[in-house]
């Protein structure tokens, strides 16, 4: 990134405070931000980047405080204020309209409700006009439903350029996107900084932060532990400031896959669209081997049939043609079926699918087993028996937060990362307190949204299973963890995934081509030449 | 002023919570009172002692809550496992004319075989056309994606009609001068009364029971582990492999069996035969009591015997100082609103400041 940021303040933040009940999310924070440099918020879930964004544009009210633009404090609990000075933000979860086109989703909420005729053209041409200057190509006329997800986080940004932001904060903007788009947003993100907008940049992937801001501000446990220029900074250091403690991330170390019958073998494996779209391929011709003591990463981005792949490992769905065996059988498909063959499941969702928030913790530790006799006996719970259990899981897993009601803790209480360490104990031990292993692990996105430390216990759980003789699923959209643990890498693109390769064949430029469809657009372009 | 989320519920707010709700409903009835032209105060006053404040006004509201508790139950059953069967009302019905077709003075005699007999055949035929008639809503429900709130909700409906039917046709009583009303029940059918001069029968501590064995089922059985899982989050429920469709059935079969039973103990306890008033409202009013009372099966006694209160003292407030006896179902829905009001606000709190 350019040098030195020119001076004046666009932004400053004087003493945020905001308490939550005995919980003090934010801690006198200050901060300031000048015309077109970027500020990288960091911090672990829970650290409060999210409470301070929500007091800059007005939807908390800070205890203490002054949120000031331009030197104008701006009055506290009024997100239009903020709209009105010029924050803009784009939400990792985008907020369109998708029955709409690109423009109407642009100027929805700009209009006078007074003024009878709408100013289309007026808007079409600014919008195009923005477009051309930052790089940001959309057609006005596109219906959102049919943009990918790279588009959709063009119109964010252009929504809230029309609007004339000058301060634009930008959550976890990556998350969704392939590399070789994450450089295209970086190319207009720089557009932007050098026109003189200033950015503030959420997000957890330190390479990124260390690459496009200029300063680095961290927070942890609602205080900012240190405001940093990117130069000079390095990961290490960040990672530090972040936990608190240095964390040492897990990696794989290269394993002879071992021989036998394979954890799990897919053969072109289909699975037809239900309802309207029917007959519309969701999996088309998946075939994938998984060996024990193995693990083996599905990469790609969110959308293409990763979430039907892991239905499918975990019971939920049936094939329409291709054939499933685990360790050797073929299971119908049904979720108890899946678990008493000893497959480890754990879903992309923990909140909405791997936990019943409202259940205690020790009801949620036995809600795959409870029918089995070792918890259940005529229709009556061994309440005892599972209650000792979840004790046994807790310690074992380091399940935290549950100092005050033990086993009895309302699940929906606990942190994401203390559920995840719940969900990853229930797959793990199946066997109760006999440690046997699971044939096999399905993991769909186990480290989505968790903190560092967190993340390093996951990874070193799946590690330590693979050690053990598990085969490892591993379903990611995060790059630095499939490398991280994988041994072998297949790529998923529209329903079809890729051959599994050595991760040592990959590097970040294939994989992330292969992401947006080249590897197969070329395979289909040599096939086409033979025939 | 606007809400913001507690980050944990406040356990004084969640003792307050009922207090404050029949404190606002209290506020808000009286308006309606006074408007009526009565004395606030003491219309309150003989309410209250008219629903619990005599021998007689305590056994006329037990026996009122008798078939309360078992409709509170049906419905909180059923919404514990996110099943809305807003049925109970056609339940309760159908329940009462099964009781009758096993039970009745058909013939002049009826079904000649001994009571031990006799009496559970009767009880079972009950829940079993109160459990069918919820089975249908439920597998379209589980099956197709029908909404069961719509489903049971209409069948009321068709089952008052068809009770009318009955009523003007197959099991018409002979003898009853041409109201539209079933034959009696064989006398060593009807329910025991408890007290001397009172109505209150054995159905309440049968209701009781049921309330015992509802509340045991839920907590300690793995069908109760089901049925708790399946409403708090069907999805993971799914997940983790738990047979979300056969649970609903299993609830419905349950939920309706209790209406069912609400319909032949009213029979049984009080008139004897079924008429097309026997019921003012007992299914709709479980869905208060069961809201009133958490979902919880041992609260929907109490919530039972407080509603059953309430409706038997405005009778007697009507007569003395000429209210209408309408401000009980007044009281009773304004409860049903403040609670949930009152319920929300220990999870939320108030905050002063601009609007966002």
């Amino acid at each position: 990134m350019p040098a030195d940021p020119p001076s004046p303040p666009v932004l400053r933040l004087t003493g945020i405070t905001k308490r939550f009940g005995p919980l003090l999310a934010n801690d006198g924070i200050s901060l300031d931000l000048a015309q077109g440099e970027v500020l990288a918020l960091l911090g672990e879930n829970g650290a409060g980047k999210s409470t301070l964004v929500a007091i800059l544009f007005g939807h908390y009210v800070a205890d203490s405080g002054t949120v000031e633009v331009d030197g104008r404090a701006l009055p506290p609990g009024h997100p239009r204020a903020a709209l009105d000075a010029g924050i803009g933000m784009v939400h990792q979860h985008f907020t369109l309209a998708d029955n709409l086109s690109v423009l109407d989703n642009v100027m929805l909420g700009t209009e006078s409700l007074w003024w009878p005729f709408s100013r289309r053209d007026a808007a079409r041409r600014r919008l195009v006009e923005l477009g051309m200057r930052f790089g940001l190509a959309v057609d006005p006329q596109a219906r959102v439903a049919g943009l990918s997800v790279g588009e959709r986080q063009r119109v964010e940004i252009l929504k809230a350029l029309y609007r004339g932001a000058r301060v634009l904060i930008l959550d976890e903007p990556t998350a969704v996107l392939t590399p070789q788009e994450s450089e295209t947003l970086f190319a207009t993100l720089r557009q932007m900084v050098a026109a003189g907008l200033a950015l503030i940049f959420i997000s957890h992937k330190l390479d990124e932060v260390l690459r496009i801001s200029h300063r680095i501000a961290v927070l942890r446990g609602g205080r900012l532990v240190a405001l940093l220029p990117a130069a000079g900074a390095d990961k290490p250091l960040l990672a530090e400031a972040m936990v608190g403690r240095s964390v040492e991330m897990p990696r794989r170390a290269a394993a002879p896959a071992r021989q036998g019958a394979p954890a799990c073998e897919l053969r072109s494996a289909t699975v037809l669209a239900p309802g309207p779209a029917h007959g519309r391929p969701l999996l088309d011709g998946v075939d994938l081997q998984v060996q024990p003591g193995e693990i083996v990463a599905v990469a790609g981005v969110s959308g293409n049939g990763q979430a039907v792949l892991a239905e499918l490992l975990c019971g939920q769905l049936a094939l329409d043609s291709g054939s499933l065996r685990v360790a050797g059988r073929a299971l119908p498909a049904r979720p108890r079926t899946f678990v008493d063959a000893g497959v480890a499941r754990i879903p992309e969702d923990r909140h909405a699918v791997g936990v019943v928030g409202d259940l205690a913790l020790w009801e949620n530790a036995v809600l795959e087993r409870y029918h089995r006799p070792a918890y259940a006996r005529l229709g009556v719970l061994k309440r005892r028996h599972a209650m000792a259990d979840a004790q046994a899981l807790v310690e074992r897993f380091d399940v935290r937060g549950t100092e005050a009601a033990g086993v009895h803790t309302v699940t929906r209480r606990l942190s994401g990362g203390n559920m995840q360490k719940l969900i990853l104990g229930r797959a793990l031990m199946a066997g109760g307190a006999a440690r046997t292993v699971p044939p096999l692990i399905v993991a769909n996105q186990p480290t989505w949204g968790l903190d560092v430390g967190a993340v390093a216990y996951v990874h070193q759980q799946l590690l330590d299973a693979a050690a053990a003789g598990s085969g490892v699923l591993l379903i990611s959209e995060d790059l630095e963890e499939v490398f991280a643990l994988a041994d072998r890498i297949a790529v998923m693109h529209q329903g079809r995934l890729g051959a599994a390769r050595p991760a040592r064949d990959w590097n970040l430029a294939s994989i992330g081509l292969a992401m947006a469809g080249g590897g197969q657009r070329q395979a289909a372009m040599t096939a086409g030449a033979t025939a | 002023m606007r809400l913001e989320r507690r980050d944990t519920p406040s356990r004084s707010a969640a003792l307050l919570a009922p207090v404050a709700a029949i404190a606002g409903t209290l506020g808000v009835a009286s308006l309606l009172v006074a408007w009526a032209g009565a004395p606030v105060a003491q219309a309150y006053w003989l309410l209250l002692e008219g629903g619990f404040g005599s021998r007689f006004a305590i056994t006329e509201t037990l026996t009122r809550a008798t078939p309360l508790i078992l409709t509170g139950l049906a419905a909180a059953v059923a919404f514990r496992a996110r099943l809305f069967n807003i049925g109970a009302e056609g339940q309760l019905y159908l329940g009462a004319l099964a009781a009758v077709a096993v039970g009745g003075l058909h013939g002049g005699s009826g079904w000649a075989a001994p009571v031990w007999l006799l009496f559970p055949a009767m009880m079972a035929a009950a829940a079993l056309a109160g459990a069918l008639l919820l089975l249908g809503p439920a597998l379209m429900k589980s099956r197709l994606g029908v909404d069961e709130v719509v489903t049971t909700l209409l069948l009321n409906f068709i089952v008052l009609l068809f009770v009318g039917a009955m009523l003007d046709g197959p099991m018409k009583d002979p003898a009853a001068m041409g109201w539209p009303q079933s034959v009696a029940l064989q006398e060593p059918l009807q329910l025991d009364r408890l007290v001397e001069r009172g109505r209150v029968h054995s159905g309440l501590p049968g209701a009781l029971v049921a309330a015992l064995l509802l509340w045991a089922l839920l907590k300690f059985t793995t069908h109760g582990f089901e049925i708790r899982a399946v409403g708090a989050n069907a999805r993971a429920a799914a997940f983790a492999g738990m047979p979300v469709g056969w649970v609903t059935v299993k609830v419905a079969l349950l939920s309706g069996a209790l209406a069912g039973l609400a319909g032949a103990v009213e029979v049984a306890g009080r008139a004897g035969y079924v008429t097309l008033d026997m019921s003012p409202g007992y299914g709709y009013s479980g869905i208060v009591i069961a809201m009133l009372a958490a979902l919880h099966p041992l609260g929907v006694v109490a919530a039972a015997v407080f509603v059953a209160g309430i409706l038997v003292g405005a009778d007697s407030m009507s007569r003395a100082v000429g209210v209408p006896t309408y401000i009980a179902d007044v009281i009773v829905a304004t409860a049903l609103i403040a609670v949930l009001v009152a319920t929300l606000f220990t999870q939320y709190r108030l905050r002063r400041g601009p609007r966002p």
